[in-house]
């Protein structure tokens, strides 16, 4: 109690000379030291500005074209700029997106796990090493590249499944298809998932392989078998960083651009089934409609990517909030 | 619970070759059903044989080893089939890219532009697009890798209090920002000021992406340097600048550098900030603050959706594409060879 | 209930290095044996040879023969998985799972074979608490994280985890090594209970703990560093430390060496 006092609140003459200890301590007197912390220090003041500047810049654009909006810019079904009162909205946008990132999720969340697990509990050593640097390198392959193999390799391959899912799950809605180019929601959540798989499973891959080695003895220890080690003490401790890489992967899916434009063969419109072309993404319309755009139709553009933004932040915000409980949770333990 | 039978400690395990068993058993299964049901995808027959297989290894281990040992197989078997499934699609990417990347991938293609071959025609190259994108990425790679070292330094060498928990915070959101939205932000200050696209424009996006990796990655390498080098050279009375640019600085400047190189890499491949603010251009041009230039991932998007459906577009587009890939993949060989060999000097 | 354990000829590798050479002891049923030695002596090693926990360090092999009663731990057909079980052991530093509350900590073993009653759950959970002296500390609080207890209580906990299965033998790897003076205390008194119960094995690097808790002493040596280690001799913990028949162990003893 005492102590806590004293340091709180020093005796007001001690005060300057403490500064003045801090800053000579700091070594801001010497010019060489003011230089270099002005520099270093302004660097980051920079990286705020720019922060600041992307969030004021998009909003001002984004007002201009909202202002002007004669349809209501969350629920409209249409994205026309062009007319003399123009009519846009983001609720097809946002519908698209959505889906397309909840199929991608479905997909890679899982198998990236077990790859995981794979590379750490299971594939012989020798091979474990290789493979994770592999699939790092593969985290590191450009989206278009990803974008053209999905429109010209994975696109015809998708014929037999939708065929095939028609057939069986047709009935209920969503997996019904009219037999037009698979270049549909469901293609591109597949081609997503694979662009996200790496980097989900190089995190989780990471976590798993920092359970603590005495929690696994100690399940091993009880007469658990390999998966009911991995059960008791790898997926609790590893669960929140799984989670967390999961959010990163979907902060990506989000934002695709590249893979989705070349992939969809987008329409303005929701529709229940994910077989059927048709649908779009907020940064697939952009990247789509941006050419034939005017000045207002890039404004209206920039208003879509805006929500985009806020999106991918009330993802990404979720993923770190997430990985700080765990820091103070594993601190807990230590 | 076990006094029944005499060994508590044998159970009844099923053979070392059970599992290969298992899989021939589900493949020749599979093709069986295939070609009874007539299916023509081969796609099909793969994910059949990999259902029966889990399922088979699931029967048979609880029927002779008991549930726990079957779940334990069933997870073995899971794991490997996800492996296996992810293996495909991975595998096919790399393959069909140097595979169709090598037909027109020549010393013409790579020193002649696009100017006067429709995208519809065979000839043409990426020379332009090749120099659109060193001076795109290079531009960046100047601005960014400078303030991306210097916010580092700042963070870990001086920084306490709000503003660097500021600058922290916002290092992690900037590091989530769509590369289309860094476009954007771009575009609106083009339109705020009415300018055309130019290569510069790119630039300016691809650095935003760019310096929070940086960032990241520096720390990461700075906060690797033992504390004791720095007491000891402060201890000797040099100043604090010269301390982390004599000290701090060497000693971490290869971590530092494949940090540096492994974000070039990654920003060399974005497509949608540089199809907003350079818009691409047939011709070479190598001035990067006028005019609309090309650069190579731009040039594969447009190959690809510009041309119709032509075969030499495609041609073209894979090409390109394994040009990039390839230069992707040197500078991540590189940037961790680089770590590899940088790495376990930690001065003590 | 307790068995008895023959080890005859056991050698065991890490990779191609050897860690300790043909080895041969009893260890009673009933009983308390230490393992005493050098750093580095393969006492550890060895001991986790005692429920095929060794071979789960990668590289990690091993050569001779261990009879739990009649059967070989090694013999064909031996599921390592179900010898663990039988053969339960406490670690060096506490580990309980990290995630799961006290209670769950000490059902863990038995929810791996699933046919329990919540009731029956609760019985063992709270005989297995008492059995490791640890219930009137923690039994108002057997939904909250084992990683909230002090050290000892976690060490206790540990203990109470590995009973609760009806192990047949114990094993302790320094299990008060990370504890202090007052923990290593309950933690001994508690080891002088549960030998009526459990054939004990602990490896100890405090040679008044071996004095204190055991029956019979193992003395364990490696000639250099980089040798294997051997068994040097194995008897009444009162004649190792008093009388013991080997120069080695009384240099050891006496505090001439390591």
């Amino acid at each position: 109690m005492d102590t806590t006092q004293i340091t709180d609140t020093p005796p007001p003459a001690a005060q300057p000379t403490a500064t003045e200890q801090k800053r000579a301590a700091r070594g801001a007197t010497r010019p060489g030291d003011r230089i270099f912390l002005g520099l270093s220090r302004g660097s980051g003041i920079f990286l705020l500005v720019i922060m600041a500047a992307i969030a004021v810049f998009l909003t001002y654009r984004a007002s201009l074209a909202i202002s002007k909006d004669h349809g209501n810019f969350l629920t409209t079904f249409e994205w026309n700029t062009n007319l003399q009162e123009p009519v846009f909205g983001i609720a097809v946008l946002a519908f698209g997106t959505i889906v397309s990132s909840i199929v991608a999720m479905a997909i890679a969340v899982p198998i990236a796990v077990a790859i995981a697990l794979f590379l750490t509990h299971y594939a012989p050593r020798r091979l474990s090493g290789p493979i994770a640097y592999v699939i790092d390198l593969l985290a590191a392959v450009p989206s278009i590249v990803y974008g053209l193999w999905g429109a010209l390799v994975l696109v015809p391959h998708m014929n037999g499944l939708f065929g095939w899912l028609d057939d069986y799950l047709g009935w209920t809605g969503i997996f019904s298809w009219q037999g037009g180019a698979p270049r549909s929601m469901l293609t591109v959540g597949i081609l997503l998932a694979i662009m996200i798989l790496p980097i989900i499973t190089n995190v989780s891959r990471e976590v798993f392989r920092q359970t603590p080695r005495m929690n696994e003895e100690a399940a091993l220890a009880l007469g658990a078998t390999r998966w009911e080690v991995i059960r008791m003490a790898v997926i609790p401790f590893g669960r929140s960083g799984v989670i967390s890489a999961s959010m990163l992967g979907l902060g990506r899916a989000l934002g695709e651009t590249m893979a989705v434009a070349t992939v969809l063969s987008p329409t303005f419109d929701i529709q229940a089934s994910l077989l059927d072309p048709g649908g779009g993404t907020f940064a697939q319309n952009i990247a789509s409609k941006f050419g034939e755009a005017t000045e207002f139709g890039r404004d209206a553009l920039i208003a879509s990517g805006l929500v985009l933004f806020v999106i991918t932040l009330l993802v990404n915000g979720a993923a770190r909030a997430i990985i700080a409980r765990r820091a103070e949770y594993s601190g807990a333990n230590a | 619970m076990s006094t029944a039978t005499v060994s508590t400690l044998k159970g009844a395990r099923l053979p070392k070759w059970s599992p290969y068993a298992i899989a021939g058993g589900s493949v020749g299964l599979a093709i069986a059903i295939g070609l009874g049901a007539g299916l023509d995808s081969r796609v099909q027959w793969g994910l059949i044989a990999a259902i029966l297989f889990v399922v088979g290894t699931y029967g048979i281990a609880a029927r002779v080893e008991g549930k726990r040992q079957a779940k334990d197989r069933i997870a073995t078997s899971l794991v490997w089939v996800a492996f296996l499934l992810a293996v495909i699609p991975l595998v096919s990417l790399v393959w069909v890219t140097v595979a169709r990347g090598v037909k027109v991938l020549d010393v013409y293609f790579l020193t002649h532009s696009m100017g006067v071959v429709a995208d519809t025609e065979p000839g043409g190259g990426i020379y332009h697009a090749i120099i659109g994108s060193l001076e795109q990425v290079g531009l960046a790679t100047l601005i960014a890798a400078p303030v991306g070292v210097l916010t580092a330094i700042y963070l870990v060498e001086y920084g306490r209090g709000k503003l660097s928990k500021a600058i922290t915070f916002f290092v992690d959101v900037m590091t989530g920002i769509p590369s289309i939205v860094a476009g954007l932000f771009i575009l609106s200050l083009m339109l705020q000021f009415e300018m055309q696209p130019f290569g510069f424009a790119g630039s300016l996006a691809l650095a935003i992406l760019m310096m929070p990796v940086v960032v990241r990655s520096t720390e990461e390498m700075l906060k690797l340097v033992p504390n004791e080098l720095r007491e000891a050279s402060l201890a000797l009375g040099v100043p604090k600048w010269r301390t982390i640019l004599k000290v701090v600085l060497p000693t971490s400047i290869g971590g530092i550098t494949t940090g540096i190189m492994l974000a070039v890499a990654r920003i060399a491949g974005e497509t949608a900030p540089v199809l907003l603010l350079v818009f691409g251009n047939p011709f070479i041009n190598t001035n990067p603050f006028e005019g609309a230039q090309a650069s190579l991932p731009l040039y594969i998007y447009q190959q690809y959706a510009n041309s119709a459906g032509s075969g030499a577009a495609y041609d073209r587009a894979w090409a390109a594409s394994l040009t990039l890939i390839a230069f992707v993949m040197i500078l991540n060989l590189v940037a961790r060879g680089i770590a590899r060999w940088k790495a376990p000097k930690t001065g003590r | 209930m307790a068995k008895r354990i023959d080890v005859s000829g056991l050698t065991a590798y890490y990779g191609s290095h050897k860690a300790i050479e043909d080895i041969s002891m009893t260890v009673e049923p009933r009983s308390v044996t230490a393992f005493i030695g050098p750093s580095g002596c393969g006492k550890s090693t060895f001991l986790r040879t005692l429920n095929r926990m060794h071979e789960v360090t990668p590289g990690g092999r091993v050569e001779g023969k261990v009879m739990l009663d009649d059967e070989d731990l090694y013999g064909t057909g031996i599921d390592p998985v179900s010898v663990r079980r039988e053969v339960g052991m406490v670690f060096q530093r506490p580990n309980p799972f990290p995630t799961m509350s006290i209670f769950d900590n000490v059902a863990a073993g038995l929810r791996l074979n699933g046919s329990y009653k919540k009731s029956e759950l609760a019985d063992v959970v709270e005989k297995s608490l008492k059995g490791a002296n640890l219930w009137n500390e923690v039994k108002d609080r057997l939904n909250k994280p084992g990683s909230g207890l002090s050290g000892g209580q976690q060490q206790r906990l540990c203990i109470a985890r590995a009973i609760a299965v009806e192990p047949k033998v114990l094993l302790m790897d320094e299990p008060c090594s990370a504890l202090d003076p007052i923990s290593t205390l309950a933690i001994e008194d508690l080891i002088g209970e549960l030998k009526e119960r459990f054939t004990i094995v602990i490896v100890t690097h405090n040679m008044q703990q071996a004095a204190r808790v055991s029956d019979r002493t193992a003395f364990f040596n490696l000639a250099a560093v980089g040798q294997p280690g051997k068994l040097i001799e194995i008897d009444e913990t009162e004649r190792i430390f008093s009388n013991p028949s080997v120069q080695a162990t009384e240099d050891y003893i006496s505090g001439r060496f390591g």
